[in-house]
Order: C-alpha cells, then sequence, then structure tokens
C-alpha cells in the first residue's frame, strides 16, 4: 500500500483554501442522517463533537472519565501560540509556520503546519467568545508572552491554567449541543476495539466502566481522539488514565502507526521522590522566561543552593546557547540537564535534577511580578516539594511529557482505514521529532473546530454506506466476543505480581533504553527485556475482582498489556530511524557539539508501521517529507 | 523533625455497586513516605490488598495534579482533607503523623449518588452546564479577539470564578448539601464578561431551575463551600449569581 497524504496542489499558503473549495459538501438537511462517533471529550474531541453537532451530524460522544470536562488538556499550564502578531514584534503565519517546522527537526509535513498557522488566529477569535478568560493588559487587549523556543510573543495564556479554560470552553460548547439532542454523552466509556464493515470504520465497542458491559454503537464515520501515550513510561506527566487502548486498537484494525519512537521528554518537571511515585508534575516552561537554569560546577557538591557562590555556578544553557539561552527548544533542554547529571552536577538527594533559580528575576522585577506571573505555578511546587521556591531554587528535571508519534493520518486527518479520523495527540501530524511549547492546544483545537468539520464532510458525502446496525451485525458480534475473551483471560490468570509492577518494570526499561537518548545495543536489549516481560504479564498478573463491577484494577490491566505490545513498537520504529532528529537522539548520530545529526537522505520520512499479526514483524511504510518552501538546515540556538 | 515514613490506621468507607449500605473497614498503611500524595498512600494500600486477594478501594482520580476535578474524598471530615485550596491529589502525607487514624468517606449528597466505595456519580454538574453554563457562539465567524477590549480587572474578576474544577467538595462541605458556589461560579464568570451579557437573565434561571431540579440543597450561609474550595472560589460569587438570578426574575 502506498501511503498517500493527499496534500493538496498549489503554493503553499493557497492549498487549504483550495481544498476547502474543492471538498464536497453535505447538503443541510442531509447532514441530520449521518451520526458520527468521537471518542475523547479532550481539546481535539470536544471541539470536534461540538462543531460536528453544530452542523447538523448527530455524535456519539465517550469519555473514559465521569465528566468530559475532565479530560487531561485540562491539565495544560501555559499557553496556546496564534500568529496574530499583536505584539508587533515580527510574527507572521509564514513564521509560525516556519518555527514550527524548524522546531519539528524537519520531519513534519509542511502543508499540516502551515494550515495550523493559518488557524491558529481563528482559534483564539473563538475562544475569546467562548468567553475565555485570557490575560489582558491594562488597556484591556489581549496579552502575549514569549514561550519555549520562540523569540517572539505570540503566546495566549490564562495565568497557567490556559488547558483548563480552553477545555471548559470546548466542554461548555459540547454540553450545548448535549442539551439540544445532536450530541449524546457516553461518559465512564472506555473504547475497546474499532468495528470494521467493508473495509470502512462503522462503530466502536466500549467497556462501560460502571456496570463491566460491554456495549455496541454503529456510526458512519468514528473520530479518535484519545490523546497520547506516554503512559507507556509508566511515569509521565500524562493522568493516570491516558492510555494507548483506543489508538493501538485501531492499529491492530489496520490503522498505520506513525513515528511512535517520538516521544517529547520534558524539561521542567518536579524530580521523582520514590518507587511509589504515580505520576510526574510538569512546571510550565514558561517559567524558563524568568527562571536561570543552572548546576554547580564542580561534580557531587552537596552544599546547599544558597551556600554556592555564583562563581561556581554553572548556567550551562545560557553559556552553551548564548541567543535562546534558557529558552532553548524541549528536546536540547532535556537532554541537556541529563547531561550535567550524567557529569556528577546533579543536585538534590538523588542527584537527579537541575537547579531553576528566580533569584535574580525577583530582585529585578519585584516577588509581586514575578508572583503575578507564575503564582499558581510556584504554589504548586510548594505543594509538592515542601519548598518555596521565592526563597530557595526550584529543582526541576525532565520527564515524558507528550508524544508527537500517533497514528498516520493524511491531510484530511483520516487514517489509512477509510472512515476513521485521528485528531490532536492521538495523530502524528503537525510537531514532527519535536514540539514546541503552546502548539498541543494549537493543535487539537484547530483540528476539532477548524479542520475536521470540512474533511469529513468530504468523505461522508462522497461515500457510499450500507445499513449496519450495531445490534444485529456479525462485525460487532465478533469484536464483542474477543473483548470478553480477552477480559476473563486477564481474570483468571491469579498471578502473582500487581498490574502495576509490570507497569512500573516496562517503564524502567523504555525510559532507560528509549527515552532521551538511544543507541542501537540498548534498544535491542530493551526489546528482548519488553517480549519476556510481555510473556509473564500473560502468565503472571493478578487481577482481582470480576468483569461485571466496577474494577479498576481489571481497566488498568487492558491498559498495561497494550503498552506491552506498544513499547515494542516503539522499539522498532527507534531501530529503524538511523539518525538523530528531534527527541529522538540516537548517540551513534551527533555533531562534534553533541547535538542531533539528521541523515537528510535516507531518513527525510515519515515512518508508519503497519500491524501483521500477534508477535509478528510489523510492516514498515514510508511517506517521503518534500520542503520545497523552508530549506532544510541544521537547528542551532546558539 | 519528622520521621520520614508513617505508620497509619485507615478507616475507609466501602460500598459495593448497587449495595443499600456501606461500612467504614479498617487497613493499616504501613512505611508511607511523607513525599506521598494521599492518593499514592491509597495505592500502596490497594498494593497490599491486591497482593492479599482482597478487593482494592475504588476511588476516582485522574490528572493527579489538582486541575481534572476527578479526585475527592472527605478526610476526617473535611472535603479534600484539612490544607487549604488543595485537592485530595496535592494533599502530601507530610500534613500527618505517624499513628495517625484517618477517616475517609465520599461525597455525602442525595444529588451525587454513590457508585462504588469512594466513587460518587457527579452527573448532575454537567446537567447543570448543560442547562446554560455557556455562551451561544457557534464555531467560526468571531469577530477579532481584540475587536472587543475588556478592562483588565473584569477579565481577572471572571478569571477568578472560572477556575472551578468542578470536584463537588462545595456540595460535600455544604450542611444542605448545595451546589451554590459552583453554580455562581460559571454565572459570575460568563455574566461578567461583555459576550456573556446577552443571555445572563437566561442564563442565571435556567441553571438556577436545574440545581434545584437535580436535589441539591439551597444556600444558608455556612460558607463551609468557601473554606474547603480547591481553587479558592468566594461566596462573592454566590452574592453575584442571587443578584443575576433576581435582576432576570424581576426584569
Amino acid at each position: 500500500m502506498k501511503l498517500d497524504a493527499k496534500i493538496p496542489e498549489g503554493p503553499l499558503a493557497e492549498k487549504w483554501d483550495n481544498h476547502r473549495f474543492n471538498l464536497k459538501l453535505v447538503n443541510p438537511a442531509n447532514k441530520k442522517k449521518f451520526k458520527i462517533i468521537v471518542v475523547g471529550t479532550g481539546l481535539a474531541g470536544a471541539s470536534a463533537a461540538a462543531t460536528l453537532a453544530e452542523l447538523g451530524y448527530h455524535v456519539d460522544n465517550f469519555c473514559i472519565q465521569d465528566s468530559p470536562r475532565r479530560a487531561h488538556s485540562i491539565a495544560a499550564q501555559g499557553g496556546i501560540n496564534a500568529a496574530k502578531n499583536y505584539a508587533n514584534d515580527g510574527d507572521s503565519v509564514w513564521r509560525l509556520f516556519y518555527d514550527t517546522v524548524k522546531g519539528g527537526d524537519f520531519r513534519a509535513r509542511e502543508a499540516n503546519v502551515y494550515r495550523l498557522a493559518q488557524l491558529s488566529c481563528d482559534i483564539i477569535d473563538h475562544c475569546v467568545a467562548q468567553g475565555i478568560p485570557f490575560a489582558r493588559d491594562y488597556g484591556g487587549f489581549l496579552d502575549n508572552r514569549s514561550f519555549g523556543g520562540a523569540q517572539v510573543s505570540r503566546t495566549f495564556y490564562a495565568k497557567g491554567q490556559t488547558g483548563q479554560q480552553l477545555l471548559l470552553g470546548a466542554y461548555s460548547s459540547l454540553m450545548r449541543q448535549v442539551s439540544t439532542g445532536m450530541v449524546k454523552l457516553f461518559p465512564r466509556r472506555e473504547m475497546m476495539d474499532l468495528v470494521m464493515v467493508d473495509g470502512k470504520a462503522r462503530g466502536i465497542v466500549v467497556r462501560n466502566l460502571i456496570t463491566g458491559e460491554t456495549e455496541t454503537y454503529d456510526a458512519h464515520a468514528v473520530v479518535i481522539a484519545t490523546g497520547g501515550y506516554g503512559n507507556v513510561f509508566n511515569l509521565s506527566t500524562n493522568a493516570m488514565a491516558s492510555n494507548v487502548t483506543a489508538a493501538f486498537r485501531a492499529y491492530k484494525k489496520g490503522a498505520f502507526f506513525a513515528n511512535p519512537c517520538f516521544t517529547q521528554i520534558h524539561p521542567t518537571c518536579i524530580p521523582v521522590h520514590g518507587t511509589f511515585q504515580s505520576k510526574l508534575t510538569l512546571m510550565s516552561e514558561s517559567l524558563r522566561n524568568d527562571g536561570r537554569v543552572w548546576v554547580p560546577k564542580k561534580p557531587g557538591d552537596k552544599r546547599r543552593p544558597m551556600d554556592i557562590p555564583e562563581s561556581e555556578q554553572d548556567y550551562y544553557l545560557e553559556n552553551k546557547y548564548p541567543s535562546f539561552g534558557n529558552l532553548v527548544p524541549r528536546d536540547v533542554a532535556s537532554r541537556n540537564a541529563k547531561e550535567q547529571c550524567d557529569l556528577g552536577k546533579g543536585v538534590g538527594e538523588t542527584g537527579l535534577a537541575v537547579y531553576l533559580d528566580f533569584a535574580d528575576a525577583i530582585k529585578r522585577d519585584g516577588e509581586d511580578v514575578i508572583a503575578g506571573k507564575y503564582g499558581n505555578l510556584f504554589e504548586m511546587y510548594e505543594k509538592i516539594t515542601g519548598e518555596n521556591p521565592y526563597k530557595t531554587p526550584m529543582m526541576i528535571y525532565p520527564a515524558v511529557h507528550y508524544t508527537m508519534g500517533g497514528l498516520w493520518v493524511d491531510y484530511n486527518l483520516m487514517s489509512t482505514i477509510p472512515g476513521l479520523f485521528v485528531l490532536g495527540e492521538a495523530n502524528f501530524s503537525d510537531h514532527g521529532a519535536n514540539r514546541l511549547g503552546a502548539s498541543a492546544l494549537m493543535q487539537g483545537l484547530a483540528d476539532g473546530y477548524f479542520v475536521i468539520p470540512y474533511t469529513i464532510g468530504g468523505y461522508l458525502a462522497e461515500t457510499t454506506f450500507s445499513e449496519v446496525q450495531a445490534s444485529n451485525s456479525p462485525e460487532f458480534k465478533k469484536c464483542v466476543d474477543d473483548i470478553q475473551n480477552k477480559i476473563e483471560k486477564l481474570l483468571s490468570i491469579k498471578g502473582e505480581k500487581t498490574v502495576a509492577e509490570f507497569h512500573r518494570e516496562l517503564g524502567l526499561i523504555l525510559w532507560e533504553h528509549c527515552g532521551m537518548s538511544r543507541n542501537e545495543e540498548g534498544l535491542l536489549k530493551a526489546r528482548t527485556m519488553i517480549q519476556k516481560l510481555r510473556s509473564e504479564f500473560w502468565e503472571n498478573v493478578n487481577v482481582p475482582g470480576i468483569g461485571m463491577d466496577l474494577n479498576q484494577s481489571l481497566e488498568n490491566a487492558g491498559r498495561v498489556a497494550d503498552f506491552l505490545e506498544f513499547g515494542e513498537l516503539m522499539i522498532n520504529d527507534a531501530l529503524a530511524r538511523k539518525e538523530s532528529c528531534g527527541c529522538h537522539f540516537n548517540t551513534a548520530f551527533q555533531t562534534d557539539e553533541n547535538e542531533a545529526r539528521r541523515d537528510d537522505d535516507n531518513y527525510c520520512h515519515v515512518a508508519a508501521w503497519e500491524y501483521t499479526g500477534d508477535e509478528q514483524s510489523p510492516n514498515f511504510h514510508k511517506e517521503s517529507l518534500s520542503f520545497e518552501n523552508v530549506e532544510l538546515s541544521q537547528r542551532s540556538y546558539k | 523533625m519528622i520521621s520520614k515514613t508513617l505508620n497509619l490506621t485507615l478507616k475507609v468507607w466501602r460500598q459495593k455497586c448497587g449495595e443499600k449500605k456501606g461500612r467504614l473497614e479498617t487497613y493499616q498503611a504501613k512505611n508511607i513516605s511523607v513525599d506521598m500524595s494521599f492518593l499514592e498512600m491509597l495505592d500502596v494500600v490497594n498494593e497490599d490488598l491486591t497482593k492479599n486477594r482482597k478487593e482494592p478501594i475504588a476511588f476516582d482520580h485522574d490528572c493527579r495534579e489538582g486541575i481534572c476535578g476527578m479526585c475527592g474524598a472527605v478526610v476526617n471530615g473535611r472535603a479534600h482533607g484539612q490544607e487549604k485550596e488543595t485537592t485530595l491529589c496535592q494533599l502530601h502525607m507530610r500534613h500527618f503523623s505517624d499513628g495517625d487514624t484517618i477517616v475517609i468517606e465520599p461525597w455525602r449528597s442525595r444529588a451525587f449518588p454513590l457508585v462504588k466505595d469512594l466513587i460518587v456519580d457527579r452527573s448532575a454538574f454537567d446537567e447543570i452546564i448543560a442547562s446554560g453554563g455557556y455562551i451561544s457562539v457557534k464555531t467560526g465567524g468571531a469577530p477579532d479577539a481584540n475587536a472587543l477590549p475588556i478592562a483588565r480587572e473584569v477579565a481577572e474578576t471572571s478569571f477568578k470564578a472560572a477556575a472551578c474544577i468542578g470536584c463537588g467538595a462545595c456540595v460535600a462541605a455544604c450542611p444542605n448539601a448545595s451546589a451554590m458556589l459552583f453554580v455562581s461560579a460559571k454565572i459570575s464568570q460568563l455574566a461578567l464578561l461583555p459576550q456573556g451579557k446577552a443571555e445572563a437573565a437566561k442564563r442565571a434561571q435556567a441553571m438556577v431551575r436545574q440545581m434545584d431540579e437535580c436535589g441539591f440543597g439551597n444556600c444558608s450561609n455556612e460558607t463551609e463551600c468557601e473554606m474547603e474550595c480547591p481553587k479558592g472560589i468566594s461566596i462573592v460569587e454566590i452574592a453575584r449569581m442571587n443578584r443575576e438570578f433576581l435582576k432576570a426574575e424581576f426584569s
């Protein structure tokens, strides 16, 4: 199968407009004859469900939590980019496009990224109209700040709660459609499988997390907006329920998985405290605007930070990257923190942390100004660590945060399965090998509010559908049987090890060998370890309780079972990409200055993996990336 | 000097799905690091229960960073525990002492039916938002975001109300199980902003009506909600809601 990204013809700046005109429309009176399933209620899912319902489609919207408002988009702190150029500092759609392509280390599609930059402005307009209380200046106009990796101020924000405010905005639009009856909401449902009829996505099977029953739903198209798979590492900044299951089941039904090894390790998280740590907490990288990152110059220096004179403090980012300083992109900042700790210069009890110091900023601007910008982040830090960052430097360390990889989609956001669309973090499309700060919210909302409403119409208008009813279709029945068998199997093992223990082991293997830096030897070793762990899981996992009940252990077991397979796919992908780019840093491929060395002749492509069967190697497919508008360059932040 | 680990006795509400009555059961939480969060402490207890072939305690949680609003339990009689402006997931064990007994119960309100153990059904909150907690704007066609300047103080006051995470602690804390803090936060956020004024009257009436239909109690100025709100939402919002509601009723 040849991957066709369906990128429209014409000059970059006109592609989307041309495409929108060329897409077939669904007659307004016919829209109500179509039903669309949207899985997920984060920024991408809620915005898609609300907008599709506004257009007149019937939408069934599913989420894993008790309410759509809980989706993990809510935790995004820093902000959302838009090329409004309100700051008059030289921003433009072109610059946002260029920064995003460059930030992604030239492993994203030009056309998709350009469309994203174009739509960024519409998002802000819409969100303000929804009543989202963005930060404003004294004139009452919207305030902007600059954000990790950007030299212009294009980030709109609502204190450190931008994700919360944007999500509650999308949620409010969604609930408005629930009240009109156009959206039916199904909370506490976990997608267990995608159902295909005649080669098209025609429905899903979910587990009702309260009753334990498997339920079936049919539709004309299925939209997956289930977020990223960072929890494959066990410890990440993702919410506890974030998982790969929906995307992975779609992969097993024939949707290709693109660039699974592209996982973003965020530089500013609160360091790990112990074995029973359940998750990691991000501190918004906006903190790097005013905080200065340093470690002691002398390895093994265990003095308290205030006892180390400035001459013995090493501001390694400022020294190494004079023009970007503390604002280098996330992958660069993370790798450098790890490098300092590997040199023995790490701080804190574990030696796995660096300082993020606000003393100079407080001296310069006063505590009030700093509190106004970061007050809630400082409070959060103090709550978790018991230390006051106004008085003593914060300690930070990188943690898994975002996954650029995801299900492969074309320009219409449709996967390799006809009728299966994938939005937001769950797809792979816009961030290449590294995502810049404040662009995840932008992508999720662009996909949901402004892309899918057009592209799904094009699909529905030109497709002939057979009659499908979940209640009497053999395809649905087979999926339900498979799921019930799997659940019974998990419950019947009654082994010795808990699900959490398996998850912890898997996470450590991946963090060590498929994390901030990788090499072939480590990856091969990790692959064998994961295979072993997976077979042990199916012989020795202990899942208490029964299937027909609210059973959180069983929920976790299903998710970890998929992670145990998915982890191997990540490793295969990392092994196949014999270059370094963005977050994928293979130690065998680096420049003399220890930066990622790309191989554009051989790896300027998207790697898309096709499932071939359990315990079988997946097939590799390649979507070559061509850069017609930007010149491929070595990223330099010096 | 605080010890680095704690041994605690827990009394936890256990109630199966569909069971009419629940009971407090006693568990020992051993070697709990003071750096753990309250939910991580429960994870340890659950691991222990699982190892001993018993059913772990069911509790809601997700982001574990105090923003999603999914977690919550009444700890020693206080919604989300004793720390001010803190969700249960952000309550850390350094606030407890070795040998403490901790009583853990679910939110209690007729409008939040119990599902299992510490999990309750808060879909009434979604119903209230669906009744009017939005600005009726369709995607597309919004004017330029800077076309409508909003005074900074107004935006900030609105933001304070918008910080609500919908966890339900206000209801759990109120002797009347009133949801007024939750409802007023949304009504205030939108009524303060020029974009939200067009529907302000309709919104206030619809949301208050839905709140009553869901079975929440009335406000009798106990101010317990404000005390327990993890996001520091003030009862000033309730006053503002009452004004909005009265204005709507008499116009």
